[in-house]
């Protein structure tokens, strides 16, 4: 119950720095940095949250369910755009692979020579 | 009776049970064929359009009656910080390559997405919808929603990106030349979020461990760059 109390707690912090600083990153995202900070600062212990969070986590893919259910009212704008949707999607899926795969190794191996 | 079932089926409980009911008959399915294309979620989503069309249930309504869900997407996002923690004990010697090759793999594929839409005609609302493509579907919503996109949209291309990762991501690499197992693993989570991390881990341990960290670390570096790269790169 202690992990829930921590997710929701940062969660709240989360929302309410959003606010501060003008929406520019949502509370979520936010309270997510925050509780990896306090577990990277041990001022949380892993095993507080992680009943919780695993649970959670292994259960996000339902979680969103509702908005996937929404392409019943938006498939006709994929439609009109299907086919600007599908090659930015594919090409730019293929650059970042090869970005990172190749800035990856490229870096990776510039660290074992030196 | 037809009316009290009708009445029944819209309740928010009945609506959630089918919910929770599609999904883990859309697991039980996949684990049988292990086909890719009937990814569980995509089989739901599927599903519950075709449920709600049947008994005439506006989207608003459904909805509105799985609420609870989204409540939960939000903690699950914050429960994200769990796994980046996680992740970031494996960080060790490689942190500065790891670093460097997020940056890169993010800037990259958020404006070649946005760049190539807009090039063929999308509109800035699909343009919204699509700039967190590579990240996993929960922070990618949360990115798009904020910035106008249609958030339908943004978990459909999402998943299906994931998809197309996990499928034709080894191949496109080795043709790539990208050759060892952190690369390989560290691109393929990148790319292609959670779908592509557990085809990573059928590769390997090693690949599957990088995957998992460079899908935690695209996911934040995505999350604070876009609302950026959307201000002034496109």
């Amino acid at each position: 119950m202690i992990g829930l109390l921590v997710i929701l707690a940062c969660w709240l912090a989360g929302n309410l720095l959003s606010g501060l600083i003008g929406g520019y990153v949502s509370g979520n995202i936010l309270g997510m940095l925050l509780l990896f900070m306090l577990l990277k600062l041990r001022f949380v212990k892993a095993e507080t949250v992680r009943p919780t969070a695993k649970f959670l986590l292994g259960a996000m893919a339902l979680f969103f369910v509702p908005y996937g259910v929404g392409l019943m009212e938006s498939y006709t704008v994929i439609l009109d755009n299907l086919w600007a949707i599908v090659l930015a999607a594919v090409v730019s899926s293929i650059i970042v692979l090869l970005v990172t795969g190749h800035a990856f190794q490229f870096l990776a191996k510039l660290r074992r020579h030196d | 009776m037809i009316s009290t079932l009708n009445q029944l089926v819209t309740t928010d409980l009945a609506l959630l049970t089918i919910t929770i009911a599609l999904f883990v008959a859309g697991g039980a399915l996949h684990r049988r064929t292990h086909f890719m294309l009937l990814h569980p979620v995509l089989l739901t989503f599927v599903a519950m359009i075709i449920i709600l069309q049947l008994a005439k249930i506006p989207y608003a309504r459904y909805m509105e009656a799985t609420k609870m869900l989204d409540f939960a997407l939000g903690m699950s996002v914050v429960s994200l910080g769990y796994l980046l923690y996680e992740q970031s004990e494996k960080l060790g010697r490689n942190l500065l390559p790891i670093l460097c090759s997020t940056l890169a793999g993010c800037v990259a594929g958020v404006l070649s997405v946005v760049w190539i839409a807009a090039l063929l005609g999308a509109d800035r609302v699909i343009l919204n919808s699509i700039a967190p493509k590579s990240v996993t579907v929960p922070i990618a919503i949360t990115i798009s929603g904020p910035l106008g996109g249609i958030v339908s949209i943004t978990s459909v291309v999402v998943f299906c990106v994931g998809i197309f990762g996990a499928i034709f991501g080894p191949r496109i690499l080795a043709l790539g030349r990208v050759r060892t197992p952190e690369a390989i693993g560290f691109a393929l989570g990148a790319a292609s979020h959670g779908i592509g991390t557990s085809r990573a881990v059928e590769l390997g341990a090693v690949q599957g461990a990088m995957s998992g960290l460079a899908m935690a670390l695209m996911g934040v570096a995505t999350a604070l760059l876009t609302p950026l790269l959307e201000q002034y790169l496109y």
